[in-house]
């Protein structure tokens, strides 16, 4: 039988299975491949909160979603074509979600009546005619790499853990796919346990010879490369990107960079990224809970650090009170908020963008924070270099607000020549002995106060949580100061206006829809737009990186659009703000189902509203 | 504590005083516990420059406003967090932390703790009042059993915390008490607990004389203070009294005051030892029992790894190891491609 190949412009493929199935790890594989391989790529990593739910429950089934395309895309896909299912239970949980007629690849071993019944199928779904409009290939992978590691001196458990690796070397069969970067991979991660390299290595060239040997495939797939710009490509996850965006910063400017901090999901990562970075110098703090995070941290720039702390949602809660002293002692500070599903514990592992009004308003007293979203996971680099910058500049706390997708998720991304990023002057005060230090003397055009650091002589000086007088920063009751201070505290927020780039407007000024977005829906809304323009819909998208203060142009742009569409993964937050400062009718598309908006949910919307 | 050589010509009392009025209540004992600072201060080799308060809130909190040196008011029970991002941003700096009792060990109790185990070199100077004086005379964390306060009208509930039993629990390598009126002694706790490379708690009784006026009395009294305070000295019996004829005696393994005389001689004392943590811990029970006087002095002394400085060996041997971290190599990774 002879074999074709089909060309396809995009595919988006859906790892499934147990917890314990190293799923995360599998799609991740794929992904790093498939960025070699120079597709475009956008990745959804769905695990469950609990480390070992289960085995076979559906709580414990964990997910990984990946788009790769020829052409350039912006989201991890609406829909899978495939379905990877190693047992009943991922079965159960995303069929639901495959597209009409798509390919399911299961581990026929795994499907046992205790799986079964775990999963809550009264007969197997692989005989009852559940599967039957989808292209089913059911491989019995366990005893598969069974018979490949025969002979070798490792237990059965270890040897079926090895089943993922299969699913792996069959779809990489199946995608045309390189087996090389993973063999290397293996290599690397079990340096130390050649077994392991020997019995995954077997299951993955085991997958890919069965692709190749049994006949029952009859076309794989080839997916061209995408046309992205010249230039050196790396993966990347928003974690990474933004913990080496805070390096770059601190770089940049010169001053070591202190991180304070207390693990928290999905924001760990970012504490566990820094905490490899020792040989930079950077410094990482584990401290005994969150407050103890962002204090130290406001410590460490008082001394003339960069600090910097991160956390989601439940974590910056706690650091509300110091955030404000940060305000109040207009100290060099970036918090970080890879939010997650609320309120309160809510949903660890889910994405979700509920935390604006917390970045926002989430403080006692007038106290402004200038906030910026990241958009994608590796803008989640240039967001966190951005917010360094401003906090330095400006002597303010910064919100950055990235979330549980893009923290996690990946994409193919554009490496950054270091040398072009732009210097950051931490511009410290010195002594001047003419003139009696003044700690809360501002420059003229921003309205920054000196960053005068201990360790200087003729500099000292105090400073606190209580009302400062104008200039000399002592404690001061005076309301008339009160008002002042407040006032200038708010406007040197606002002044950072003059920082922010002109507002891009993709399509066309005006139109009958104006879809504005902020944070990680930005994929989402680009895509819908897009889809909308092409389908001759009067759509422009404009997608905001600074909420405050926002820019300067939005007003002009808002006004030149009949309807104003603001999706957010929340109950409407920025259309609440939108609405609010410029008194415009927008409509919001709210969501917060713990994952990424479809485009087609966008679409839809916005057909609905124009007909 | 600083170690780089001091440039600037021989400091006297007056360079740390600042330029703000004190506004604590006349006759409290904060007032004291500043003047003792103000003229140690001078003596301990250090530049002005490298000196920083950091407080927490209440009256005892606003400290570093009177003090000319670098100083940080920040919010309640946080200030050894601070203290801890400001010493590991430049160790170079003598770290002081300012704190009362509501402060440290109610609000704050969970940073006190870790500060000391993790044993950066930052000095705690806990302003024991045994009540909430800024907030108007609520019981504290330390009020006796039974308090009648604003907030306890038919008294407190909950038993104390013994401050200096919390901290060698905790593991704080330098533990001393003092007490506001004793001024001499306080300030040779100042200066021990400033030579002491880790973490160092002093814990000092001072009078609020608004809400809770006379709480140390029977130790700052001229008729009772030398039956009721026992001077810790290194290497010597633990002896007090007026006429120094009594002293702490272990019988099997528990501590009894015996008068010397016929029955006990001088030989028969426990002779303290600042590296004992057993006798520490024993000592820091003394404290609300009223047989038993109280000590004041070095309770516990002994060197032990300082965090920032294992944290510095970690960053040279990183270095070491990978070499200084290239920013464009980590930028690139290790798994790139060119797209042309
Ligand atoms: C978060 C917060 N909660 C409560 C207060 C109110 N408050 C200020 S000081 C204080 C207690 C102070 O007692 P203590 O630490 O013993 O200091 P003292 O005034 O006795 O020196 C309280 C409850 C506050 N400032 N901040
Ligand atoms: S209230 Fe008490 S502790 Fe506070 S300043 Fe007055 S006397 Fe001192
Ligand atoms: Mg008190």
């Amino acid at each position: 039988m002879s074999i074709k190949t089909k060309n396809l412009d995009k595919v988006v493929i859906r790892f499934a299975g147990d917890s314990g199935d190293g799923m995360q790890l599998t799609g991740t594989r794929f992904t790093e491949t498939t960025a070699i391989v120079g597709n475009d790529l956008s990745t959804l990593p769905d695990y469950p909160a609990e480390i070992r739910a289960p085995a076979g429950s559906l709580a414990g089934v964990s997910a990984f979603q990946l788009h790769f395309s020829s052409k350039k895309i912006h989201t991890p896909g609406d829909q899978p074509d495939v379905l990877v299912a190693m047992n009943p239970a991922a079965l159960k949980v995303h069929l639901s979600e495959l597209r009409p007629g798509g390919i399911i690849i299961v581990n026929e071993n795994a499907f046992s009546s205790k799986n079964l019944k775990l999963a809550g199928y009264e007969s197997n779904p692989l005989e009852d005619g559940t599967v039957d409009s989808y292209e089913i290939y059911s491989v019995q992978m366990s005893t598969l790499v069974a018979k490949a590691c025969e002979g070798m001196d490792i237990s059965p458990k270890t040897v079926d853990r090895t089943k993922n690796m299969f699913a792996l070397g069959l779809l990489y069969w199946i995608y045309n796919r390189p087996l090389e970067p993973t063999i290397k991979w293996l290599g690397k991660k079990f340096a130390k346990r050649p077994e392991l390299v020997d019995s995954n290595i077997k299951a993955l060239n085991t997958g890919y010879n069965y692709g190749e040997t049994v006949e029952i495939f009859t076309t794989r797939f080839a997916v061209d490369k995408a046309p992205l710009s010249a230039g050196k490509y790396r993966n990347i996850n928003g974690n990474y990107a933004t913990s080496v965006g805070l390096l770059a910063g601190s770089i940049k400017a010169n001053i070591p960079l202190f991180y304070g901090g207390y693990p928290i999901t999905p924001a760990s990562d970012i504490l566990h990224t820094l905490a490899s970075f020792r040989h930079f110098g950077v410094k990482t703090f584990q401290a005994e809970d969150e407050i103890a995070g962002i204090t130290s941290a406001i410590g460490s720039s008082f001394a003339g650090n960069l600090g910097v702390t991160a956390s989601s949602g439940p974590g910056i809660a706690l650091k509300g009170e110091a955030i404000g002293l940060a305000v109040i002692a207009e100290l060099p500070l970036v918090i970080v908020n890879v939010q997650r599903g609320g309120p309160s514990t809510g949903l660890p592992t889910k994405t979700e963008q509920a935390d604006l009004f917390q970045a926002l308003y989430g403080r006692n007293g007038e106290a402004p924070v200038p906030v910026i979203a990241a958009q994608t996971p590796g803008d989640c680099f240039y967001a966190a270099f951005e917010a360094c910058q401003i906090a330095i500049k400006y002597r303010t706390p910064v919100f950055l607000l990235t979330d549980g997708y893009l923290a996690n998720g990946s994409e193919p991304w554009s490496i950054p020549n270091f040398d072009d990023l732009p210097i950051i002057d931490p511009n410290f005060a010195t002594q001047n002995d003419d003139l009696p230090f003044m700690p809360y003397d501002r420059d003229e055009k921003t309205l920054a106060r000196p960053w005068a650091i201990p360790g200087t002589a003729g500099l000292e000086h105090r400073i606190g949580g209580l009302e400062k007088e104008d200039l000399t920063g002592n404690v001061s009751y005076d309301p008339e100061n009160h008002h002042k201070m407040t006032e200038l505290r708010g406007q040197k927020v606002q002044n950072i206006v003059d920082d922010i780039p002109k507002t891009e407007v993709l399509g066309n000024e005006s139109g009958d829809v104006l879809i504005l977005s902020w944070g990680g829906t930005y994929g989402s809304c680009r895509s819908a737009t897009e889809r909308l323009q092409n389908d001759g819909k009067k759509v422009s998208h404009v997608h905001l990186r600074w909420i405050n203060p926002l820019p300067k142009d939005l007003g002009e742009i808002l006004i030149r659009f009949n309807n104003i569409l603001i999706p957010e993964l929340n109950m409407g937050q920025l259309f609440k703000v939108i609405r609010a400062d410029y008194l415009v009718d927008a409509i919001g598309l709210n969501l917060v189902k713990g994952r990424p908006f479809k485009a087609s949910d966008i679409v839809d919307k916005v057909k609905e509203t124009i007909g | 504590m600083a170690e780089t050589k001091v440039k600037t010509p021989k400091l006297d009392r007056r360079d740390f005083v600042s330029d703000q009025a004190v506004r604590w209540c006349p006759g409290c004992g904060d007032y004291a516990i500043l003047a003792q600072t103000q003229k140690v201060f001078p003596d301990l080799g250090v530049d002005r420059e490298k000196f920083v308060f950091i407080s927490g809130i209440g009256c005892s909190s606003r400290f570093p406003y009177y003090m000319n040196a670098y100083g940080f008011h920040t919010i309640h029970g946080r200030a050894p967090a601070i203290a801890s991002g400001v010493k590991l941003a430049n160790p170079d700096l003598s770290v002081w932390v300012i704190t009362g009792d509501g402060d440290a060990l109610s609000i704050g109790g969970n940073h006190t703790i870790h500060l000391l185990r993790r044993n950066l070199d930052i000095n705690v100077m806990l302003f024991n009042n045994r009540i909430y004086g800024l907030t108007k005379g609520q019981y504290s964390p330390t009020s006796e059993l039974g308090k009648i306060t604003k907030s306890t009208p038919l008294g407190s509930l909950d038993r104390p915390f013994n401050p200096l039993a919390l901290v060698l629990g905790s593991h704080a390598s330098f533990v001393a008490r003092a007490i506001d009126r004793e001024t001499a002694h306080l300030q040779s706790m100042i200066q021990r607990a400033h030579s002491h490379k880790g973490s160092s708690y002093i814990e000092i009784y001072q009078n609020c004389n608004i809400f809770n006026d006379g709480a140390f009395a029977p130790m700052t009294d001229r008729e009772t203070k030398s039956d009721t305070v026992l001077r810790l000295e290194n290497k010597k019996p633990l002896l007090f009294g007026a006429e120094m004829n009594k002293g702490i005696f272990i019988d099997g393994h528990t501590p009894k005051v015996v008068e010397l005389g016929d029955k006990w001689s001088i030989d028969d004392l426990l002779v303290h030892d600042e590296t004992d943590w057993t006798i520490a811990m024993m000592l820091s029970n003394f404290t609300y029992q009223d047989d038993f006087p109280n000590p004041i002095g070095v309770f516990y002394c002994v060197d032990e790894p300082v965090y920032e400085v294992m944290l510095n060996e970690q960053i040279e041997f990183a270095i070491k190891n990978k070499g200084n971290g290239d920013i464009q190599a980590l930028i690139d990774g290790a798994d790139n491609w060119v797209v042309e």
